[in-house]
């Protein structure tokens, strides 16, 4: 196990080094200019060819490219353009949000969904599985921005049980940071929800109809007991797989809902920084965002292994 | 918009400046205490008020620094941190001598080099300061509360100048971080201000937090804009940025914020509704509208085809198709704004009213031959995306062949500056807005500059205009002041600039518990109180 780590720990710098190349050439090459926007309308173009001298951004493509890999290599990520703070103390502050609004979201999703799916697999052609598979495709269909609006009208406007926005982290105490957070975890899950109780749903039949859930069935081991531990055991790779993925969407940021519940997350300062083209942020958020990707996936590939042991890398 | 509603705004812009004077907003005995939580119209970004004219960061610096002097709501400039100064006959020389007590946040006690450095600083970036900086022969400390200005030339705006109350204000800082390039952001946020910043809580694209800087020592006037004293009553002040608008309604309606600087103006009548919130209008002066030309390239390199735009640009058309409400607009023909005690009011040169025919007439004899028109659109910047496209129409009605480019504004501002011909990433028209200290008179109003090269975008180019604003930067007397004006503004119809299409004001809508909001420019924090 432990070389396989390694290894994939390893295949993570060229891929890592890909994109943040990518990222850099297509921000460099996009229409905009940091010097214009912060010059401010009085510029002259000499004032604004002062800043880009001062910033740097007059040197060649490959030169800019150098410097910054340099620094990333020291471990610096650089600094914002606009607000002169390190980048690395920028996704700090951001990325507490994000990974408690990933972590709620998830944990929402597979507590509701993976029951869901393996009832509406065990009742299959029942009103239960009809139901589950409604509330599936209309989890798909709702926007996301829709839901959220509509969670906050009913929660927070009406009923004012809930807090229409806002942020408050875990150390502050966990009611208000639950509170906080549940109506932009729900907007979200619904998604992942249906994705994972359709997925569910679809792997439990094909390993309902196998030999050995027959003889467990005819032992007169309890449903529950057949269902949850013999059949979702092996039923659970593709959930794993989709739970993997939720979890490296998420931590990317999920700019809709966290503009709609002002959390200051990853998804609202990468856009943010995009608009305003801060190529340093930018170019960090990516890199620490693939990173934490690309560690997702070593994560899930490790979880085949100890779920199904005929899996060797 | 019909005369009655034009009247009605300037009427009422006008009374909303004219009830300052009964002293409204200085409450006496007012609550002490409690945390203002208050939507700003952007995010913090930037933290130096003379690297950028970001308006954020200028009311921030509001927040944290003071000035030498301020302009109060009635556009009057007032000693500030100058307690007493004196001008020489010939008004060539002036002598300011500091208040008593003044201290920046680090102990460091105010002294006349600071004030020098600073306004050294200042005025290498903005443009007014530019120009007193060129009339200016010795500008230096006397003694440690008093520096002297030396005029080299005659400038009738030293007072303007140093209370100007829009970006870059010349904000008074520790000498030692003004002598950093006005080229280069400091790093510090050191003022001596009403409020201190709290450096470690603020988060860009977040929150800016600010505490009362218990040191500070107001002046004994009321506060009036931001002139007189600058009393503070809360002990926090917190700026969250929300940047979606209808949650930022939902937050201030559920009492989450207490005030919320600019909503979007298509929340402003279902909050009105509300029996919670007060609508209030800080600026009653409000911003005007422009349609910028490219005077480098065809067609409006040429006088007529920009005299046309004048005739097809319907200023009632353009504001209701963008701000809808009409108590918040109001058509104006003055170059330099309308209402609310504006000394420099005027319709010298104006056309009679807008005319479809003439403008095509204008465009002909300009000389147009259909080539494409690149107007750009920003789509993420929801007021001037709205009169984009309104002018749009109304150049498509006139026969104008438009190309109409959507890009977001950090693109829009980015190509503004490029003088190449339109097909080859260049540009002929641009909407934008300004607030009214930012246009209100001939040196502060960039758009009226003809420097050619060294013009705002559009690179407008005219030797008598120069010639004429030079002349009413040097004059002293307030009749012929208004006078040449309205010759720069005759000038300026004939020549155009730039095309107004219209006025209009950004209400502002806070708790019914928030007490003592100013009128001014611009938001400003002192003064306000939470009463329960």
């Amino acid at each position: 196990m432990l070389p396989l780590i390694f290894r994939r720990l390893l295949a993570t710098i060229p891929i890592m080094g890909v994109v943040a190349l990518f990222v850099f050439a297509v921000l460099h090459f996009t229409p905009g200019d940091p010097a214009a926007i912060l010059a401010g309308d009085y510029a002259t173009p000499q004032d604004i060819a002062r800043i880009r001298a001062h910033l740097g951004l007059d040197r060649p493509f490959l030169v800019q490219v150098g410097i910054w890999l340099g620094q990333v290599v020291r471990g610096d990520l650089g600094t914002s353009i606009f607000s002169g703070l390190p980048v690395s103390t920028l996704i700090k502050h951001r990325a507490e949000p994000t990974v408690a609004l990933t972590i709620l979201t998830m944990l929402i999703s597979v507590l509701i969904a993976v029951p869901l799916g393996v009832l509406a697999a065990w009742k299959q052609g029942s009103w239960i599985d009809r139901a589950v598979m409604v509330f599936a495709v209309s989890g798909f269909s709702m926007p996301v921005f829709w839901l959220g609006f509509l969670l906050v009208y009913i929660f927070a406007v009406q009923l004012a049980v809930l807090p229409v926005q806002g942020y408050v982290p875990l150390h502050t105490g966990v009611i208000p940071f639950l509170r906080h957070l549940i109506l932009p975890a729900l907007t979200l899950s619904l998604i992942f929800m249906a994705l994972i109780a359709r997925m569910t749903r679809a792997t439990m039949l094909g390993v309902l109809n196998e030999d050995y859930i027959r003889t467990a069935f005819a032992k007169g081991l309890a449903s529950r007991t057949v269902l949850f531990r013999h059949a979702l055991g092996n039923a659970g790779l593709p959930v794993i797989t989709i739970i993997g993925l939720g979890f490296a969407l998420l931590i990317g940021g999920v700019v809709v809902t966290e503009s709609v519940f002002a959390i200051p997350g990853i998804g609202r300062l990468t856009v943010d920084a995009i608009i305003h083209r801060d190529y340093p942020v930018v170019q960090g958020v990516v890199l620490v965002v693939s990173g934490v990707y690309v560690l997702i996936n070593l994560v899930v590939d490790l979880l085949y292994v100890v779920l199904d042991p005929r899996i060797r890398y | 918009m019909s005369d009655l509603n034009r009247r009605q705004f300037l009427v009422g812009s006008t009374a909303a400046a004219a009830a300052l004077t009964l002293g409204a907003p200085y409450v006496q005995a007012q609550k002490r205490g409690g945390t203002l939580r208050v939507i700003p119209h952007a995010d913090l970004k930037v933290i130096d008020p003379i690297w950028t004219t970001s308006y954020l960061t200028r009311n921030y610096s509001y927040m944290v620094y003071d000035t030498l002097f301020a302009t109060d709501a009635h556009l009057q400039i007032k000693p500030q941190m100058v307690d007493k100064y004196s001008v020489s006959g010939d008004k060539m020389k002036y002598s300011f001598t500091l208040r008593d007590g003044l201290k920046f946040h680090d102990g460091q006690p105010v002294t006349a080099e600071d004030c020098v450095v600073s306004l050294q600083r200042w005025s290498n970036k903005d443009p007014l300061g530019n120009l007193l900086r060129a009339a200016t022969g010795k500008l230096q400390a006397a003694d440690k509360k008093t520096f002297v200005l030396e005029l080299k030339e005659p400038f009738g705006l030293v007072l303007e100048a140093l209370g100007k109350p829009s970006s870059n204000v010349p904000f008074i800082m520790p000498a030692r971080i003004a002598a950093t390039s006005e080229n280069e952001q400091i790093k510090e946020t050191i003022g001596s201000g009403p409020y201190k910043f709290v450096r470690e809580e603020w988060q860009p694209g977040h929150q800016a937090v600010y505490v009362r800087n218990p040191d500070y020592v107001p002046r004994n006037e009321s506060p009036n804009g931001a002139a007189g004293g600058k009393r503070v009553y809360v002990d926090r002040v917190i700026w969250r940025y929300i940047p979606d608008a209808a949650t930022a309604a939902a937050a201030l309606e559920a009492g989450e914020v207490d005030y919320y600087e600019y909503p979007a103006i298509d929340f402003v009548p279902r909050l009105e509704k509300n029996p919670n919130l007060t609508v209030f209008v800080t600026d009653p002066r409000g911003n005007q509208g422009w349609l910028r030309p490219n005077h480098l390239h065809p067609p409006f390199n040429n006088k007529k085809a920009r005299q046309a735009l004048l005739y097809l640009v319907n200023q009632e058309t353009v504001l209701q198709g963008t701000i809808g409400h009409a108590k918040y607009y109001g058509t104006c023909p003055a170059y330099f704004m309308c209402g609310g005690g504006l000394p420099y009011e005027s319709a010298a040169g104006a056309p009679a009213k807008p005319d479809l025919d003439r403008a095509r007439q204008l465009l002909k004899e300009g000389g147009y031959d259909g080539r494409p028109v690149v107007l750009m659109d920003p789509t993420d910047y929801p007021s001037i995306h709205g009169a984009t496209l309104v002018i749009r129409q109304l150049l498509a009605e006139a026969g104008v062949n438009v190309d109409l480019q959507a890009m977001d504004w950090s693109t829009l501002i980015s190509r503004r500056a490029r003088k190449e011909p339109p097909k080859e990433g260049g540009w002929n028209l641009f909407v934008t807005w300004w607030i009214s200290a930012d246009v209100m008179h001939p040196a502060v109003n960039a758009g009226v500059k003809g420097g050619c090269d060294k013009a705002w975008f559009g690179w407008y180019c005219s030797e008598q205009m120069e010639k004429l604003r030079a002349d009413w930067v040097r004059v002293t007397d307030p009749a012929r002041r208004k006078q040449l004006a309205e010759e720069i503004q005759k000038l300026a119809y004939d020549e155009v600039p730039y095309v107004l299409w219209g006025q209009f004001v950004q209400p502002t809508i806070y708790r019914k518990n928030v007490r003592g909001v100013l009128n001014f420019a611009c938001p400003v924090f002192w003064n306000i109180s939470l009463e329960a």
